[in-house]
This record gives structure tokens, sequence and C-alpha cells, in this order.
């Protein structure tokens, strides 16, 4: 093809076989054992992120679904009931369908995109890469990790398909609607299947995370002390602890509620009258209990999605500023604090339980201690630009739409962490603008700066620059255009979960708003199909990379063959002489990880 | 046909965008990769700026449009709101601040400090003063906000005024049920197992003689302006929430856990009327924790009365042990006979609608 021959005539000749590398350690791999049940880290990621992209087209296009109702209300799509049957009978969704579409969407982002999309790809790709290990601490565990994740999903993907749909009582489940299926339909057999792919999920990041955090204490090539780190390695090591500590206190969660479903035990339950069912037997439980060991996971769990960008975006930034990373101490230091003080907050998100006031005093206080250490992180990435000399690369555009996005999300976190304002704007649009601000779509901009930037190491190819570009520009914006005026729909009381506003006459302003604002959720949706096609074509038609180190980046991932094979490096695994910010230093644009201390070298 | 069309049109935009971007690869590889690399770097570093102004005006626009579309432009509807409001422009003064001023810095910075030949990057690694600075200046701003949240917090989650008037309000899907103490004062006592759609909503002991006076209403409830109300809220079935825009308070009603709120209301639902300029204002208590499928409809009415208003809404109520028992009605024991057999058995709704 006259094409490739265009694309590759210069990479033609001088290169050499990447494939040839790692021949002759590996005689046997099959396609089974190479692509499948693989125990080579980098193909796990590979199988995280992918899966990760089914589940974020899924999810999104949940999103799609459903703001088409709240900007349409009025309107039917004949060709929504030949996708979802009765659930959209007439061509309009029904209110099952639409919370089933809201809970689904939640759970799927935040555990299955953000949560194993994110840190398994990243963790598994770069932690050995980086730190300098030719695998992970267990690379059988790691497979597990993998295919316990597939397992969930599978599951979490069958509930669909059930007679009375999926779980449709919101992603945080709390009962005693998730605890009765006489209270919700979702509640049933969804619910059922819901709590399984959770469980299965738990177990995923569990193995994930031991297996992070072995490697990274364990397995650091000669000379990488904790303080050489990349930032990458520190944020996702926090991260791991993070899950560690804090899915199993989940799953204990879930636990008492399949007992309280299936067993007739009353931890959650009490004093409960449904209608058409009539009193119920449990009393003594408590509700709140449930929201307690929710909100001790699912606030770290904000941490975990978000600490993962942290560090890509610390790392990216530094590379391509061809600066070093300001205050790489107060950074590791801000992260530690962030991960110490994520323990710390769960109840913000029970101000108006009517959990006891004092108690309630403290949490204020110790969540409004998280926005110094954020203050910290995003004033050093700000320094870290100043007087650099920026490539705008994708990666790069994706970092620095980050900290846009985690300033403007970050701060509304400041209103809604002091109760008193809370109790205000809880659970109304205020919030949905918040956390998808800074969590969701920050993170996932974090995602997307990994994977631009890793693309090369990953498939020792390039993605196009000029579909990045406008990926990029046309997902910025179209997120400030979604999610700012929802901080105002949030100021107006307009609670969240709503199927429809028409009939409250405190909320009915904002129709042409929300037609607005699901108008440029569906442009946006369509430009992240844009990447993925960019992504796939790319895999295997794109540029091939032709240096080894095409950043002129310091980290010891750089010094792998283009195409490493299982093993990563070829002979020895290099030494490592000094942190992984000298760029600019003493007049060179950049000094390897692997470059010895020189006599004459300036001291910082 | 249309969706046909749309898909059709939007397949074409696909390939059309994709076709461009592989031509630009193939140019810039012809015409040299560092060469068109620098001027890629040139256009993204003057979209920065770019979007920096469009961002800040589209932030300004944003506030045009929709400003008085919120809660902003009136006041709290309750004295204690007002307190909510003062914290929330407070915030907003500090938090917006940080927000232009980083934000400007943030793409200023990307545009102009973007790649040239001419630069020598600034090898500036740490500086323990600055970082001292930006940790000690948000930790004050930080403290301010706190003490303030705190003292309100404090307020609106600590005990209301002797004088406040009590009201018991029930969440069940999908609506809520209002009760009155009634004449004495005191509420009568309830099991969740006495509850019976028909003729005892809320599962009142018929046997607790403080009961029989107790007042229960749906849709509707009365509040005098000018006198603290005490909310006690609770839930029959599973977790609801109290939303009160208008006077900027929200608790969740749990099943079997009681939980309180209260405040004062300012104004009559008539005087929002006026102030509002909208005749259909209606003070709405809005479920805003998911309760179900109908979490959407879930709505609920409070009327602001002033108190001659009120205590004439009220002296037309008959208690809900009457109600729900006309055999033990007084007025029944007189007229008698007819009466008792049109006692409603399907819907308690109906009998309530009427009081």
């Amino acid at each position: 093809m006259s094409n490739e021959a265009v694309l590759h005539a210069p990479a033609g000749a001088g290169l050499h076989d990447a494939h040839g590398d790692h021949h002759h350690e590996h005689h046997h791999e099959t396609f089974i054992s190479k692509y499948v049940f693989s125990m080579d880290h980098k193909m796990i990621a590979k199988q995280f992120l992918i899966t990760g992209m089914v589940w974020a087209v899924l999810g999104g296009l949940m999103s799609v679904l459903f703001r088409l109702q709240l900007g349409y209300p009025e309107s039917t799509f004949p060709w929504l009931e030949d996708i979802l049957g009765k659930w959209a009978e007439g061509g309009k969704i029904t209110p099952e369908a639409y919370y089933a579409l809201v809970t689904t969407h939640g759970t799927v982002l935040v555990f299955f995109v953000l949560t194993a999309g994110l840190s398994g790809t990243f963790a598994n790709f770069l932690i050995p890469l980086q730190i300098g290990a030719r695998d992970m601490a267990s690379p059988f565990m790691n497979m597990l990790s993998y295919w316990f994740f597939f397992a969930a999903s599978i599951v979490m993907l069958s509930s669909m398909f059930v007679e009375f749909g999926p779980f449709s009582g919101g992603w945080t489940a709390y009962p005693p609607l998730s605890a009765l299926a006489a209270a919700s339909p979702g509640s049933g057999t969804g619910m059922d299947l819901w709590l399984i792919a959770m469980a299965l999920f738990v177990v995923s990041s569990l193995l994930g995370s031991l297996n992070y955090i072995a490697t990274v204490l364990n397995m650091r090539t000669k000379g990488m002390s904790m303080t050489r780190m990349p930032l990458t390695i520190w944020a996702l090591f926090f991260t791991a602890v993070l899950g560690v500590l804090s899915f199993p206190v989940l799953f204990s969660g879930f636990i008492l509620l399949i007992f309280d479903r299936n067993f007739g035990t009353s931890f959650y339950l009490s004093d409960i009258f449904i209608n058409g069912v009539g009193a119920l037997p449990n009393e003594g439980g408590s509700a709140i209990l449930y929201q307690h060991l929710f909100w001790f996971l699912g606030h770290p769990e904000v941490y975990i999605i978000l600490l993962p960008a942290m560090g890509m975006v610390s790392e990216i930034l530094s590379v391509n500023s061809r600066k070093p990373i300001f205050g790489y101490i107060a950074m590791v230091g801000s992260l530690f604090a962030i991960a110490i003080l994520a323990f710390l907050v769960w109840a913000h998100h029970m101000f108006v339980t009517g959990l006891n006031p004092f108690l309630g005093s403290v949490f204020v206080l110790l969540t409004l201690l998280i926005a110094v250490p954020s203050a910290i992180k995003v004033f050093n990435w700000l320094t870290t630009l100043w007087r650099g000399n920026i490539r705008f690369t994708p990666g790069m555009l994706f970092s620095i739409g980050f900290v846009s996005l985690f300033i403007s999300g970050g701060l509304t976190g400041i209103w809604l962490g002091n109760s008193a304002l809370d109790i205000h704007l809880h659970d109304t649009y205020f919030v949905i603008a918040h956390f998808h601000i800074v969590m969701g779509v920050a993170s996932m901009f974090g995602m997307f700066a990994g994977i631009y930037h890793w693309f090369p190491k990953m498939y020792g190819r390039y993605m196009n620059n000029t579909l990045a570009y406008l990926h990029f520009w046309i997902t910025l914006g179209g997120a400030y255009m979604i999610f700012w005026p929802m901080h105002y729909q949030g100021l107006a009381g307009m609670p969240r979960r709503y199927y429809d506003y028409s009939v409250w006459e405190s909320f009915k302003q904002f129709a042409e708003l929300n037609r607005f604002i699901s108008t440029v959720a569906m442009i946006v949706f369509a430009a992240q199909l844009l990447f993925l096609f960019n992504f796939f074509y790319s895999v295997f038609k794109g540029r091939k990379v032709t240096t080894q180190n095409p950043y002129n980046a310091n980290t010891l991932e750089w010094t792998t063959p283009i195409n490493p094979g299982h093993g990563n490096w070829v002979g020895e695994i290099p030494e490592v002489h000094r942190w992984a910010y000298d760029y600019g230093k003493d007049g060179k644009e950049f000094i390897s990880q692997t470059t010895p201390v020189g006599a004459d070298e300036s001291s910082h | 046909m249309t969706a046909l069309l749309i898909t059709a049109v939007s397949l074409l935009i696909f390939v059309v965008i994709f076709q461009i971007s592989k031509a630009s690869e193939y140019v810039a590889i012809l015409k040299g990769e560092e060469h068109s690399r620098k001027q890629n770097n040139k256009i993204n570093g003057f979209l920065m700026v770019v979007f920096l102004v469009l961002g800040l005006v589209g932030v300004w626009y944003c506030n045009e449009v929709l400003y008085d579309k919120t809660l902003l432009p009136y006041e709290s509807a309750s004295v204690e709101g007002e307190r909510v409001d003062s914290m929330l422009w407070l915030t907003l003064a500090v938090t917006g601040f940080v927000f232009i001023l980083t934000q400007i810095v943030l793409f200023w910075f990307a545009y102009k400090y973007q790649e040239s030949e001419t630069r020598k990057v600034y090898f500036f690694a740490h500086s323990n003063k600055l970082e001292a600075i930006w940790t000690v200046i948000p930790a004050i701003a930080l403290t301010v906000l706190v003490v303030i949240g705190l003292r309100n917090w404090f307020l609106f989650t600590g005990e209301p005024p002797k004088e406040a008037m009590v009201v018991e309000v029930t969440g069940k899907q999908f609506g809520w049920i209002y009760r009155y103490p009634g004449k004495d004062g005191a509420f009568g006592k309830k099991y969740y197992k006495n509850i019976d759609n028909a003729n005892n909503s809320l599962g009142l002991i018929w046997d607790d003689k403080l009961g029989h006076d107790d007042l229960v209403m749906e849709q509707t409830m009365y509040i005098v302006k000018g006198r603290p109300v005490k909310l006690i809220i609770g839930s029959r079935d599973v977790i609801h929430d109290v939303g009160l825009p208008h006077f900027r308070m929200k608790m969740d009603a749990v099943p079997g856990i009681p939980t309180t709120m209260w405040f004062t209301p300012k104004y009559t639902t008539k005087e929002m009327k006026e102030i509002t300029g909208n005749p259909d204002f209606q003070y709405e208590i809005s479920c805003d924790q998911m309760c179900g499928n109908g979490h959407y409809s879930m709505k609920g009415i409070i009327e602001v009365l002033d108190q001659a208003e009120f205590d004439a809404k009220m002296a037309g109520q008959s208690p809900y042990y009457y109600t729900s028992n006309p055999d033990k009605d007084p007025a029944n024991a007189k007229a008698d006979t007819v009466k008792t057999a049109a006692k409603p058995v399907e819907l308690a709704s109906k009998v309530t609608a009427k009081l």
C-alpha cells in the first residue's frame, strides 16, 4: 500500500527488530498464553484497558440515553424501542429504565472504568517498567486479578437482561431500597447479580492492589530508592494501599446486605411497611450502618480514582515542560496526606442523615483539611509550567485539562464539605457538577493523558495527533458546557435522580438548559468515538515508533526496547543513579535516571 | 428515517475528519516531522489563550442567563436560611477568586511558556518558601470558613426555640404524611406493625390517649409565618429526604430512626408569590434521596399562613382517631345511622384529603 509506504518509509531500514529480542526467552508462547491467559504485566494492562474502554462506551451510552429523557421529556424516539424493547415502550424511556440506566452508569464508570480501567491499566503497565522490574511480584495473581474483573463484567452485563431489569436504586445501593424487591423491581434478581459482580470486583481489586504494593516495595531495581521513584509510582502505590484497606470494608457491607436480602437478618432493616406487602418482621437494624460501611470505601474510592491521574499528570507535565516537577517531596507528602485523610472524611456524604452534630463537625474539619494538600498539588503543577519549554503533545494537553478541571471541581468541594452549606446543596445538581468535574471528567482526562503518552510504549506506534487535538478540545469545552451550568441547577435546589422535572414549580424553569446539556453530551460522546477509532486504528496502522525514547524522558520505561518482550529488558536491568526529574539541569535537556551522577554536576 | 439520516451524516463527518487527520499526518512526514510538530505546538499554544478567554466569557454568560432561575435573586424564605446564603456568598468569593486566578495562571503559563528555541528552561526543583506560602494561606482561609460553617451547623442542628411548633413528617413511597400533636401538644405513640393503609396510615396505637387528638394530613403541610417549626422526620419504608430548597433545609427520613430539623419561615406562601412574581409559586417538599421508581414524583406542599389563617385551618380538622374510628366520634354518636356505612375502606388518602 502506498499509504503504508509513506508512513513507514523512513522507519523501515535502521531499526532493530524488536520482536527478535524476546524470541530467545519465550519459545512456547501460544495465542492463549500470550493474549488471553497472559502473565505479562504489559498484556494484562492492555486487557484492563480494552475492557475498561468497552465499559466506558457502554456507560457513556447509558448517560446519553438518560440525558435524552432529561433533555427531551416530551418527545418519543421510536428507535429507542428497537434497542430497549419494553423499557422504552412507544419510544419513551420508562422510569424503571431511567433509574436502571442512571444506576448502571454510575456503578460502571466509578468501578469498572475509573478503577479497573485506570489503576488496572497503568499500575500494571507502569509499575514494573518505571521501577525496573521484569514483571509483577506475582504474575499469576495479576492474571487472576484481570479474570476476576472479567467475570465481574460478565455478571454485571448479564444483570441487564433479567426480567425485572438491572438494579435501579442508585450506585450507592442504600438499603432498605436495595434490600427489598418489593420496594423496587430492580432490587430483585438485578440486585443479586449486582452484588455478585461487585464481590468479584472487590476480589479482583484486592489481588491487583496487593500485587502492586508488593512489587513497589520489593522489586525496585538497584539504586531505585523510594525517593527516586517517579510520582506515577508513588501515586499508584498509595492508590493500592487505599484499595487494600477500604475495599474489604465495602465487602463486609455487601455481605450484611446479602444476609438481609436472603437470610432474614436485620442489619439494615427496621420498622418497614411496604405497600402491597405489609409490615416486615425486621426490627432493630440501622439503615445508616450501611452508609458508614459504604462510604468508608466510597470516599477513599474517590482518591483511588483520582490519585493515579494525579501521578501520571505530574509525570507528563514535567516531561513536556522539560522541567523538573516542582516540589517532588511536597508532591509525595501531599499524596500521603490525601491518602491518610481519605479515610477520615467518609461521613461528609452523610451530613443530612441525622448523624450526631458533633461527629459531623469533626468531619467538616477533616474534609476541608484535604483542600490543603490539594492546593499544594495545584500550585506545584502551575510552578512546574512556569518558565518551562512546553511541548503540547496530546498527553500534555490532557494533563493541562486535568489541572483545570481539578481546580474547578475541587473548589466546589469546599462548598459541599462545609456541612451547614451542604444541607442546602446536598443531593442537588451542584453535587453532580462537583463530582463529575473533579472525579469523573478529571480522572478521565488523566486516563486519556496516560493513554496518549504511553501509547508508543504500549504498541510501538503513534496515535494520530490531529484526531487527538480535536478529541481534546471538543472534550474539554464540552465537559465544561455540560457540567458548569449544573451548578446553577443545584443553586435552585434541583434534586438529582429525577426522571422528569416538569411537574415541579421550583425546577421546571430549566427545560431549555437540560436540552442544551443533553445535546452537548451527545456531541462529546461522539468525540470519544473519534478517540476510540484513533486508538484501534493506530494499534494496527499507526506510524511506527523509530526511537527508543521519543519524548527524551528520564524514566526507565524508555530504556527498554521499542517493543519490549516479557521481561522488559534484554540482559541486565539498568541501574538507577538519580531521581526521575533532571530536565534542563546544567544546560542538559534531560538526564536519564540510568546516567551516573557526574563529578561536576550541581546538586539541587 | 431521520434517525437513519442522522446516522449517515454523522458517519460521513467521521470519515471526513478521519481522512483529513490522516492526510495531515502524511503532510507532516513529507514536510518534515519536526517542522509540523512546531507548527502544531504554536496552534495549541494559541488555543490555550483562546480557551481561557472564551471560557471566562462563557462563565459570565452562563451567569447572565441562569442567575435568575436559581434561588439566589430572592432572600431565603427562612430566618436560618439567611445564614446559609451569607455563607454561600462568602465561600463563592473565596473560591471564585482562586478559580479565576489559577485558571488564568494555568492557561497563560501554558501559552507563554510554549516551546521556543530561544528559551532555556529554568531548573527549579523546589522552594521551601513558596511551598510554605501556599500551605499556610489556604489553611488560614479554610479555618475561617470552617469556623463560620460550624457555628451555623450547631445552630441548625441544635434545639429549636421553646415556642416552636412541632410537626411530624413521614415519608412513604411516594408521598408525605404529616401529623400534628393536637390540642394537648403531645403525639400519641405509634408502632409500624399497626399500619393499615385503610384507616391507620402511621400505625398509631389507639390505646394511647395522647394520640386521640392528633391530626393527620397528606399532600399539604401548614405552618405559621414567623413561628419556628420543628419537624420530626421518619419513614415508613425506604430512605427518603425532606428537601426544602426555599428554606435552605434538608434532612433524611430513615425508617426506624427519627431525625429532626427546624427553621423559622419568614414569608407566607402569598407573600412569596409576590416576591418571586410567580402566581403559581408554592413551597415544595422534594424528596432528595433516591427512593424508587416514583422518586421524581414524590412531592409535598408546605403552605405558610399567618397565625389567624392557621388557627382557622386547624379548627376545621377532625382528629385522625375519629375519622379512622367513626364509631368513637362523639359527633357521629349523635347523628349515628347512615354515616358509618360510608366508611372508606380502600384509600386512606381519600379520608385525609377531605380533612
